[in-house]
């Protein structure tokens, strides 16, 4: 027969309050395997439960804003690639089209499905990602292998493209690095062809797993309202319900031309903020197919601005006008009007916004960046309060946020 | 003039537009920027996308300016751009929106961190991006790009290690060009050696002879 414990002092103490309890501080981060980053906790538990949280961020200040007002338009795009590191071609391309803006000036067809093209490939790697930390985080290795394994297909193709795996600097104000080369567009639709059952059979390994939804379903439950409120944007807050996506609302590079589906959660819980990740990727596919399906010949830059966009490297060599061009350009960058302009695009990690004041020439006055990461993280000193330790780690995880884009 | 400016401005007459090529615009005087934030929230533009501070120079009037951008959570893209000046260049302040937007609180914790700008009627205003306790507002205009030398936070450590924060420590070193230095050539030996090159002598072989035309 088993014996049976039982501690009739203790229920009696406790309720009588004779206990003595203090409550405990503990800092996760900035070097904690969930924390994605340096991203550093400092939290106040009681036993488990958190009674408060507040993030600690800059450790990856970079002063990128300082850094902008300092050098000239085209020499800030390689700054932009270490905002979001996972999805730089997305950055590389908000960027650009912001400026593009300052200058009025509207890129050709073909530019603007490459870029649309290089940001979805971008969107897809960003939340391949995200969805294998995620599963690390919540103790699925397996995920990480798959997505990594995919992601490096698209890493082959990006270096490809812009020469580089990782910092791609792919885009110029005005136009791009260079043209797509022979066949790349082939095998961008013979990725897509492929990826599809395997990110099938990704999401089974999550999507009715027990492990995984114990830890994820009903945790960190962020309603619409404040969704709103902290400005939360992109899967985070479309887990929520908000149903924000400004490719579909303000399209901008071409993304009108495009059929595809906003996914938007209902209850915004970490599992929810999932499944529009794991339903965003497959929509990506969609639009990259009728992207490459529709792919415009003609100029990959625009012809029309010599001050803005320089000439072909073969002319600066053989003729004294270009050379000219050539040189004015790289030394006084590209001229902008002044006046002050504000683009947001929709990114992977949500909704990144360049708010750029200039006073005429090649600098710009100010740039603010408006980083998703940064707005989304807001929110955790509400969220993060009364859920268990262990539950944080979803949270981090299921929040899909980049340091160095909220730090910059 | 988009429809939301013309209400505003009904409403509040001292606001006046500010010249923009892309959204709807709005200046306001300091006093109004909450009752205007406020009205725009309560008329479907709920959503603070970003909260900023321009820095106009030293000896600038206005010197400091605050700019919003608020849209709608219906359907996004529709911007309108909200702009007031300090008043004070020495000592500016600026009223918080934390009580519409909680999610205001880290962007004016940015600005003052950048800018020293104060928000009044913040819960909790310090330091976000740099550590508590550091002397500059680097995103002001007279704060060098290269830094200023500080002290590191921890007093302790510094005290014993005797280490700082150096300001832009690759500057003068290898491969750092400065104005009105030495030629990188000069700066960096390193950039002369040739041991690598396949246009070195060999052992036993005639040096390479410069072939004149």
């Amino acid at each position: 027969m088993a014996t049976e414990f039982s501690f009739p002092d203790t229920a009696a103490k406790n309720a009588a309050g004779e206990f003595e309890t203090e409550k405990m501080s503990l800092s996760m981060g900035p070097s904690h395997p969930s924390t994605h980053g340096v991203l550093r906790l400092q939290m106040e538990l009681d036993g488990e439960i958190l009674t408060k949280c507040d993030p600690i961020l800059g450790y990856l200040h970079r002063g990128d804003e300082k850094i902008a007002e300092n050098m000239t338009y085209n020499q800030f795009v390689p700054y932009t690639d270490r905002l979001d590191y996972l999805a730089p071609l997305a950055n590389n391309m908000a960027y650009a089209i912001a400026v593009e803006r300052l200058a009025k000036l509207e890129v050709p067809a073909r530019c603007q499905a490459i870029r649309a093209i290089t940001a979805e490939m971008a969107r897809i790697s960003s939340h391949l990602m995200g969805l294998g930390a995620f599963g690390i985080d919540t103790g699925a290795w397996t995920v990480f292998m798959y997505c990594f394994t995919e992601r490096e297909k698209l890493y082959k193709l990006f270096e490809e493209l812009t020469g580089a795996r990782f910092t791609t600097s792919y885009t110029r104000i005005g136009g791009l690095q260079r043209d797509v080369p022979e066949g790349w567009t082939a095998r961008v639709n013979a990725f897509c062809d492929q990826f599809l059952p395997i990110l099938d059979e990704i999401l089974a390994l999550l999507t009715r797993n027990k492990i995984f939804m114990d830890r994820t379903v009903d945790v960190g439950i962020i309603s619409k309202a404040d969704a709103i409120a902290y400005g939360l944007t992109g899967p985070n807050a479309r887990g929520s319900g908000v149903t924000i996506d400004l490719r579909k609302d303000k399209p901008y590079s071409g993304y009108e031309q495009y059929e595809f589906d906003v996914p938007v959660g209902t209850k915004g819980d970490c599992y929810d903020r999932y499944l529009v990740r794991g339903e965003e990727m497959k929509q990506s596919v969609r639009i990259l197919k009728q992207a490459i399906a529709k792919f415009p010949g003609g100029p990959w830059y625009a012809t029309d601005a010599k001050r803005i966009f320089g000439p072909p490297k073969e002319k600066v060599m053989s003729s004294m006008e270009e050379l000219i061009q050539n040189f004015m350009l790289v030394t006084e960058g590209p001229q902008m009007p002044a006046g002050e302009v504000y683009f947001e695009a929709e990114n992977p990690k949500g909704i990144l916004g360049f708010y750029i004041v200039s006073k005429g020439g090649g600098v710009p006055y100010r740039m603010k960046i408006r980083s998703p990461s940064f707005c989304n993280l807001s929110i955790l000193p509400k969220l993060c309060v009364g859920n268990l330790v262990s539950d944080v780690v979803s949270i981090l995880g299921s929040l899909d946020f980049v340091m160095g884009e909220c730090d910059r | 003039m988009s429809e939301v400016l013309t209400a505003l401005k009904a409403k509040f007459p001292q606001a006046t537009d500010r010249p923009s090529s892309d959204h709807p615009a709005v200046n306001v005087p300091i006093g109004e920027l909450v009752a205007v934030l406020g009205h725009l929230r309560d008329t479907g533009y709920d959503l603070l996308m970003d909260m900023t501070a321009i820095d106009w120079a030293e000896g600038a009037s206005p010197r400091f300016t605050v700019v919003y951008h608020v849209m709608r959570s219906t359907k996004g893209g529709d911007y309108v751009r909200v702009a007031a000046n300090c008043a004070s260049a020495t000592d500016p302040v600026v009223p918080s929106v934390v009580s519409l937007w909680p999610g205001a609180d880290w962007h004016e914790r940015e600005c003052y961190d950048m800018f020293g700008i104060k928000f009044e009627g913040h819960p909790d205003l310090r330091r976000i991006l740099m550590w508590d306790g550091y002397p500059y507002f680097p995103l002001r205009k007279e704060f060098p790009l290269a830094g200023i030398e500080t002290p590191l936070p921890d007093a302790e450590i510094t005290a014993e290690t005797g280490a700082k924060v150096i300001a832009a420590p690759m500057q003068g070193g290898p491969f750092v060009a400065s104005p009105g230095e030495v030629n990188l050539t000069d700066a960096e030996p390193r950039a002369k050696d040739e041991s690598w090159s396949d246009r070195r002598p060999q052992p036993g072989q005639e040096p390479l002879k410069q072939v004149k035309e």
